[in-house]
């Protein structure tokens, strides 16, 4: 399982080129604000069609401008943990968290709804409201809703912003027991260095 | 002050006219908002000035339009001839009116309502494997639905006050066409006809308030505040 990517991205006036390689284990992609990290990730999850290259994850081409292939972000099995987290606001806990898990076919499921409330310890959030958890429960339910989705591979977006250093230590054991436990390649996105060198497997810097 | 069976009745069909133009506009109010909301195209801002037209003309205009387009030789006319239906002077003909006046306002709650849903949450739904129609069905429109349900209820108040356009196309026949306004238009041209008038007046404004309360309800119930509101 691993990342191959070669794209070159337009967003607005500024053209971003990405262009890198890496195994299984958590690749960092780091780089100063308004590089195009997100604009990348984005692109790998199918949000954003890039002008031209390739997206190769796992063997599985997602996207590949001279081949004319380009996959819908539905059929690309990434489980995405945005910035914003993006959790639905008019469905409970548990209906978000089973919201990908339900469409995912058995045979791509690798975790129960029970298991993955006790593997992110939010078994006692699955009634309520998105709008009712503090930034930490909401980070958990988000990374779960994707967790549970059956996903090939995490692409994780600024997971540790916003949270406070209690926190942060429980998304990075949480990060730390998917590499371990369930052996999902990650991708994730992240301005913090210290953040990068404790989680990291491989670095990707993106310049400006 | 009792209401005659005649004066029932009026209040009957005044109720079958507007529920068969909401029934009939809400489909095509709900495509037109999505439209307008969603896509970009050359001759939007024709589109948009078309679908507000009927609230900018003379509903008399608009009467006529529809007496031309659905006369036996016109596009609307032949087309309905094909299925056997014929609304001229029908109770079928006033409620394409009053589903024309009204649904300039149902495109624009929905438009709103749809404006107001975040395409970022639509995008998560895809990651997860929702396809455009599963999104659509399960994110977007659970999102949006308090304010179709407003474009609803303010489309059937609409409707129910519907004058104009409903006079010059259908004309104002005994229980056939003869709506709450018609009705309270026809007995203020009569010398005795006060009394009715009021039983009619009063019963305009308890039906169109109680409209107004049901869709405040159903959008506190459905949504627990999320946006959408008429009162």
């Amino acid at each position: 399982m691993s990342f191959d990517i070669d794209v070159t991205l337009q967003r607005g006036e500024r053209v971003i080129a990405c262009r890198f390689t890496a195994p299984a284990g958590i690749t960092a992609l780091v780089g100063p604000s308004g590089a195009g990290k997100s604009s990348v990730l984005e692109a790998i999850a199918g949000l954003l069609r890039p002008g031209a290259g390739r997206i190769v994850v796992g063997g599985t081409v997602l996207f590949d401008s001279a081949a004319g292939v380009n996959l819908p972000p539905e059929r690309r099995m990434c489980g995405m943990v945005f910035q914003d987290l993006r959790l639905f606001p008019h469905r409970r806990v548990r209906d978000n968290l089973l919201y990908g898990h339900t469409l995912a076919p058995p045979e791509r499921r690798f975790m129960s709804l029970e298991e993955a409330a006790a593997f992110l310890d939010i078994a006692p959030l699955l009634d309520r409201r998105p709008r009712t958890l503090s930034g930490g429960e909401a980070q958990r339910v988000a990374i779960g809703r994707a967790l549970l989705s059956g996903p090939r591979f995490l692409l994780m977006d600024e997971p540790l912003t916003a949270l406070d250093d209690t926190r942060r230590e429980a998304i990075i054991a949480v990060i730390e027991r998917i590499r371990a436990e369930l052996a999902l390649p990650i991708l994730l996105v992240s301005h913090d260095r210290a953040d990068v060198a404790r989680l990291a497997d491989q670095v990707v810097e993106l310049g400006l | 002050m009792g209401m005659t069976a005649e004066e029932w009745g009026i209040v009957m069909l005044s109720l079958q006219v507007s529920l068969a133009a909401i029934a009939g506009a809400l489909p095509v109010a709900f495509g037109l908002a999505w439209i307008l909301a969603r896509l970009r195209f050359p001759g939007k801002i024709l589109l948009d000035g078309l679908v507000h037209l009927p609230l900018v003309l003379p509903p008399v205009v608009i009467g006529w339009l529809l007496l031309i387009a659905f006369a036996p030789e016109g596009p609307g006319g032949r087309l309905l001839a094909v299925f056997g239906v014929d609304v001229l002077f029908r109770w079928t003909g006033a409620a394409i009116a009053a589903a024309v006046m009204a649904l300039p306002l149902m495109v624009r709650a929905i438009r709103l309502s749809l404006e107001a849903v975040d395409p970022r949450l639509e995008q998560a739904a895809r990651t997860l494997g929702a396809g455009r129609w599963r999104t659509f069905t399960t994110i977007t429109l659970p999102l949006a639905a308090p304010g179709v349900l407003a474009g609803a209820v303010l489309g059937f108040a609409r409707s129910l006050g519907e004058f104009g356009a409903t006079i010059t196309f259908v004309s104002n026949i005994p229980e056939e066409t003869r709506t709450l306004p018609l009705a309270i238009y026809a007995a203020l041209q009569l010398p005795e006809g006060d009394s009715a008038v009021w039983r009619l007046a009063l019963m305009a404004v308890a039906l169109s308030l109680a409209a107004l309360v049901a869709s405040e309800a159903l959008s506190r119930a459905s949504g627990s505040g999320r946006g959408g509101h008429v009162l």
